[in-house]
């Protein structure tokens, strides 16, 4: 039974449902076991956000996927292909988004991305051609620094320019690892939009890593939390808070005193509030556990 | 056309590109040209001297050996430079997330190694024109000999540049490691003094690397050729030089891209960043 299982699933490999597929994915450093177990499934066209402490296996996971590190053991499939045997072909449908600091510095933004993006030319198939590159570097912002040299680029501008350079082949599936550290506001906001874009648009699946909470309720579909070597919480952000606690916190003022109270039953609570004391109640604010307070209760639970 | 062709194609394109950069780079070309100019100036001084015994004047009698040295100096030592550097600055790495951008990466750097040592070839040529009597005349032929020995030199020179770079740890220790093997080839290899005046192990220990033939190979191209009796056998052996320098020409360039492809597999986004990270304490 087993074999006809395999082989009904290796009939055609390009074409499985999902855009990744991890199980039992373990990595070991020498004695230390970085990921113990990792599985997760990524559906073509999902922006998925992993969290996690420093230290937790994100980046190595990432790499994994990327096919730049060789896992332990377990059975890893990106686009159907286990990554460390990817060939050209299948490295040409992904994009990875690197953290650069001064490589290329003589060359002009526009003169790199062009140079680059010929790379995917010989695999470029209808529908789905490389960027064009004068709309690549306006989507990123960079449109006033177009001819002017890599290092003088500041840093918030290099890491714009490093997500065009993962994005210039309009890849199926598409890696960040903390794509937005060192941006201002206005950068991370327009790199959300892009994001979104990519994904609405082009049906781009995500895989990002982020330390912004704000920033993985805003763009992930779903969101993994990897500790202890393990994804301990997979689902929506609202799944997950719903899942580690129903608690909502209720402010409110009364008489120019503030009050505070945390129940599973935040509509009854107010409705006896207004009940007992009418007008009096002013400020009212009810507030579920955010993605912060989920995240904190996950890891905290996880580390103990 | 292939993938892979398609990739030495932007390979080339990638090498000019660099190699425009560096020479609107005034640090980079103050650099190359103050490493020329030493050598132009000693020439200057070599004008009028006398090889003792001999009819040959000082200064046509070190220009061999000057060009022979300028290839692993500018091509190997560039090389090994820019392996060292790339590896650490996510160059490579980049390279590695493209399709066949391994392939690109390294026909660029050759690329643009080979053109930048060409040019201070010339250079020094143009200089040798100035200060060694007879260099116009020599024809021909030897022109073509002087052509075909510098580019196998740098065949063979620049494979070893990106191999020694892409193993030893870090730039500085790459830089300095080959540095060293250069200077104690130069002293053994017959380039500024000859070869018989050495030890016969080490005369030995020389005839396996290829800067010793390649200082032949310049000797016979632009040295009369009654010179040749000071040599080894008293004969230029143009066989023999080719073959070696052909042998580590074609070692160099099977073993580099497999080489390399290890290396770049090892790299990795966090191992760069942890490099990073040493790279800015050493510079604070």
């Amino acid at each position: 039974m087993d074999a006809v299982r395999e082989l009904a699933g290796g009939l055609d490999p390009g074409q499985t449902a999902a855009a990744i597929e991890v199980d039992g994915l373990h990595m070991a450093y020498g004695h230390k076991e970085v990921l113990r177990g990792v599985g997760f499934t990524v559906a073509p066209g999902e922006v998925i956000a992993l969290l996690g402490p420093n230290g937790a296996g994100k980046t190595t996971t990432i790499e994994i996927l990327e096919g730049f590190r060789v896992p332990s053991s377990g059975s890893v499939r990106v686009l159907g292909t286990v990554p460390a045997r990817g060939d050209e072909r299948w490295r040409a449908r992904l994009g990875v988004v690197l953290q650069s600091w001064r490589d290329h510095g003589r060359w002009r933004v526009r003169q790199l991305l062009h140079h680059l993006s010929r790379y995917y030319e010989p695999y470029a198939v209808p529908g789905r051609r490389p960027f064009d590159i004068g709309e690549l570097i306006e989507a990123v912002g960079l449109g006033e620094h177009a001819d002017h040299r890599i290092n003088r680029l500041s840093g918030g501008q290099r890491r714009r320019l490093d997500v065009a350079i993962g994005i210039v082949g309009r890849p199926e599936v598409l890696f960040l690892d903390e794509p937005t550290a060192g941006f201002d506001p206005q950068a991370r906001r327009d790199f959300h939009d892009l994001a979104h874009r990519l994904s609405d648009l082009d049906e781009t699946t995500i895989l990002l890593t982020t330390h912004d909470l704000d920033e993985a309720e805003k763009l992930a579909d779903r969101i993994l939390i990897l500790a202890g070597g393990r994804i301990v919480a997979d689902g929506s952000a609202d799944r997950l808070s719903r899942e580690v606690s129903r608690d909502a916190q209720v402010r409110w003022s009364r008489g120019g005193e503030q009050f505070v109270h945390a129940t599973q039953d935040a509509t009854g609570f107010v409705r006896e509030l207004f009940a007992q004391h009418g007008t009096e109640i002013a400020d009212l604010e009810v507030r579920r556990a955010t993605l912060e307070d989920t995240y904190m209760a996950i890891v905290r639970q996880e580390e103990a | 056309m292939t993938p892979t062709l398609h990739a030495a194609r932007l390979g080339l394109s990638r090498g000019w590109i660099e190699f425009k950069h560096s020479l609107t780079n005034p640090p980079n070309l103050g650099g190359i040209l103050a490493g020329t100019a030493v050598l132009v100036v000693v020439l200057y001084f070599q004008r009028d001297a006398k090889l003792p015994g001999t009819g040959l004047s000082l200064a046509s009698a070190s220009l061999p050996g000057t060009l022979a040295l300028m290839v692993p100096l500018n091509g190997l030592l560039g090389m090994v430079g820019s392996l060292a550097l790339e590896r650490e600055d996510g160059t490579l790495l980049r390279a590695k997330a493209l399709p066949q951008g391994m392939v690109g990466y390294l026909v660029g750097r050759v690329t643009m190694h080979s053109m930048s040592t060409l040019s201070a070839l010339v250079v020094m040529l143009v200089a040798g024109l100035f200060f060694v009597p007879g260099l116009l005349g020599i024809g021909p032929g030897k022109w073509l000999a002087l052509a075909s020995f510098a580019l196998l030199g740098l065949l063979s020179a620049l494979p070893l540049g990106a191999i020694i770079g892409s193993l030893v740890g870090s730039p500085q220790g790459a830089g300095a490691l080959s540095m060293i093997a250069i200077g104690g080839l130069t002293a053994i290899s017959g380039i500024f003094y000859p070869i018989t005046a050495l030890a016969g192990w080490l005369q030995g220990l020389a005839h396996v690397f290829p800067l010793y033939w390649l200082g032949l190979g310049m000797r016979s191209a632009l040295l009369p050729d009654s010179a040749a009796a000071a040599e080894i056998g008293g004969s230029w052996r143009p066989v023999e030089t080719t073959l070696v320098l052909l042998a580590w020409a074609v070692a160099g360039l099977v073993s580099a891209p497999p080489i390399l492809r290890r290396v770049a597999r090892r790299e990795s986004g966090s191992l760069m960043e942890a490099r990073r990270h040493q790279a800015m304490q050493r510079l604070t």
